[in-house]
């Protein structure tokens, strides 16, 4: 394709990459490419390959096939001290140290990334964190307060390229908010994020371009937009009478401007009836993801 | 270098969290002045001081002791992380595999360091309060005895690291460090003295039987506290051995060391091959 074009500038090139763990095929064929300042939200089951894709541009494992950029070097290399410490990431059911205080742990990490501990009181704040929690252990912290820390850790030192694994699950709505306006800030500041989560439709919104994984593989990629006339899945129309009925019609994407018009123009022609209100139902990224895994199952 | 430090700092202060320490040196210190109190009751009429008698029963009871501990203490020390979710967020940080090994490494002998130093020194300090009088080569005798005592803990923390990156389960990490402690501390000496008994001295000459007993890190540091010291030796009824005995002890030392090296170096070979 037009490789070299976006590969240029790009934070995170992956190009024909799969990973085998004996005869099974964890990741098959990937390619992905990401740019700064772009925030893409891959989505699959359970087992579709997310994870390990994570691991592959982290460096924790090496591919069995293709090969990974991560701002311009490779992940699993001897020299990639550089890259990492421009790496945030969010490990799916973070585990610390059950016996460190919050602070100790940030402090932990900070050090790891050679970055100064002064910054740590203001990330505490950012994502969140009570001066009063900080104090206390890690093993006391409710799952939403271990996710906050685990986001404080990833955010440290103001990386060019975050990895989020199944940030959100088990937040309370209000506090999947906060954790999205903070990824919003930082892809407006020139962060590369990914964001993997099967919460789909929380992710609309979101995500500047989605991912689908199936089995190891990339079924789908592009822009919410382009998914959908990708899917070619049907729009929903509903009417509400005068009498309180809903009609509910269906009609393709491409159609649907005149589809509205026929049903407004029925109650004009024929005078008698009238319509109330008219919603247009967009499938949504549930229903899109199911369509391309329904597709990829079939092929 | 500085990584090491923040990694086995943060194991040092786990070790403390949790009480290992606590717990580790106390168990030291009270078999320590146990052993010299009643060390110091049948002294006088033998001619050896109450010293010599502490090193021969308290390195006895070494080499059963800390090597089970320093297993306890190591076994886990990958694996478990690996397990519990903790190691991916650390390798996702600016630090190579070795250096988190290593690192690690340093934390937990130096806990049995700060634990066999304090807890044995507490028994030298009761022998000096004892009123006996107490030669310098004592002294000395105490001190190489403290200090092999760390560098055996060093040793099987080291096989404990071994079999922690050996394996992906926990339980067969701990299986495989009861097996490393009951065939080195027990079944080692055993099977050769069996062997002894059975060949009736026809094959297994002195000089097999050395390299034999150097092959084992516990045997190693039993030869070099029983022989290395003539008052010592005197009293654990090893001077003849020691007459005989070809090996001089920085040559044991060397093997002690060598079998913190070695475990430890595979250990970190194994864990940078992983898959996590």
């Amino acid at each position: 394709m037009t490789d070299t074009v976006t590969s240029h500038g790009a934070t995170i090139v992956v190009e024909g990459v799969s990973k085998q763990y004996g005869d099974a095929f964890a990741v098959r064929a990937v390619d992905l490419t990401m740019a700064p300042g772009e925030c893409v939200a891959m989505v699959g089951h359970n087992g579709a390959g997310k994870s390990s894709l994570i691991k592959l541009m982290l460096g924790l494992t090496t591919p069995t096939e293709g090969r990974i950029r991560v701002l311009g070097g490779d992940p699993a290399s001897a020299a990639a001290s550089h890259i990492r410490r421009q790496v945030g990431f969010l490990p799916e059911s973070v585990a610390f140290h059950p016996s460190m205080t919050g602070r100790e742990t940030l402090d932990f990490y900070a050090k790891l990334k050679g970055v100064p501990r002064t910054g740590n009181d203001a990330l505490f704040e950012r994502v969140g964190l009570e001066p009063a929690a900080v104090k206390r252990r890690v093993g006391t912290y409710s799952k939403g307060m271990r996710q906050r820390l685990a986001l404080a850790q990833a955010l440290l030192g103001g990386p060019k390229v975050l990895f989020l694994d199944e940030p959100t699950t088990g937040l309370d709505p209000a506090l999947r908010q906060s954790f999205y306006e903070i990824v919003r800030d930082l892809r407006d500041a020139g962060t590369t994020v990914l964001l993997c989560s099967h919460a789909l439709t929380e992710l609309e919104g979101q995500a500047d371009r989605v991912v689908v994984m199936s089995r190891g593989r990339k079924v789908a990629d592009g822009s919410l937009a382009t998914l959908r006339s990708l899917a070619q899945l049907p729009i929903r129309i509903r009417l509400t009478m005068p009498d309180g009925s809903v009609i509910e019609t269906t009609c393709a994407n491409d159609d649907k401007v005149a589809a509205v018009r026929r049903a407004t123009c029925a109650m004009d022609c024929k005078g008698g009836v009238d319509v109330t209100d008219i919603e247009i139902v967009q499938p949504s990224l549930d229903d899109m993801y199911a369509h391309f895994l329904r597709r990829e199952a079939a092929e | 270098m500085n990584t090491l430090l923040i990694i086995a700092g943060k194991e040092v202060r786990d070790g403390l969290r949790n009480r290992w320490v606590v717990a580790t040196t106390l168990l030291m210190a009270a078999l320590a002045l146990t052993m010299s109190f009643l060390g110091a009751a049948p002294t006088g009429t033998v001619g050896v001081g109450p010293v010599e008698v502490t090193i021969v029963s308290l390195s006895s009871l070494t080499i059963f002791l800390l090597p089970l501990i320093a297993l306890l203490l190591s076994f886990d020390a990958v694996v478990g992380e690996i397990d519990r979710g903790t190691m991916t967020l650390l390798l996702s940080y600016p630090v190579a595999r070795w250096q988190v090994l290593l690192g690690k490494f340093l934390g937990h002998a130096a806990i049995i360091a700060f634990a066999t130093v304090l807890g044995y020194g507490a028994a030298g300090v009761a022998l000096a309060m004892g009123g006996t009088e107490i030669g310098a080569e004592s002294w000395r005798a105490f001190a190489a005895m403290i200090g092999s005592s760390v560098l055996l803990g060093a040793a099987f923390t080291a096989m404990g690291y071994l079999a922690s990156s050996l394996v992906r389960d926990r339980g067969t990490a701990a299986g495989i460090a009861v097996a490393v402690w009951l065939a080195f501390v027990l079944l080692y000496d055993m099977g050769l003295l069996g062997l002894l008994v059975a060949d009736g001295g026809k094959t297994l000459n002195a000089e097999v039987l050395n390299w034999a007993l150097l092959a084992n890190p516990a045997d190693a540091y039993r030869l070099f506290n029983l022989t290395g010291f003539k008052n010592v030796s005197l009293f654990a009824g090893t001077a003849g051995l020691a007459a005989h005995a070809q090996v001089s002890a920085p040559v044991l030392l060397g093997v002690l060391a060598g079998w913190v090296v070695a475990p430890l170096a595979l250990a970190a070979t194994l864990f940078s091959r992983k898959q996590i």
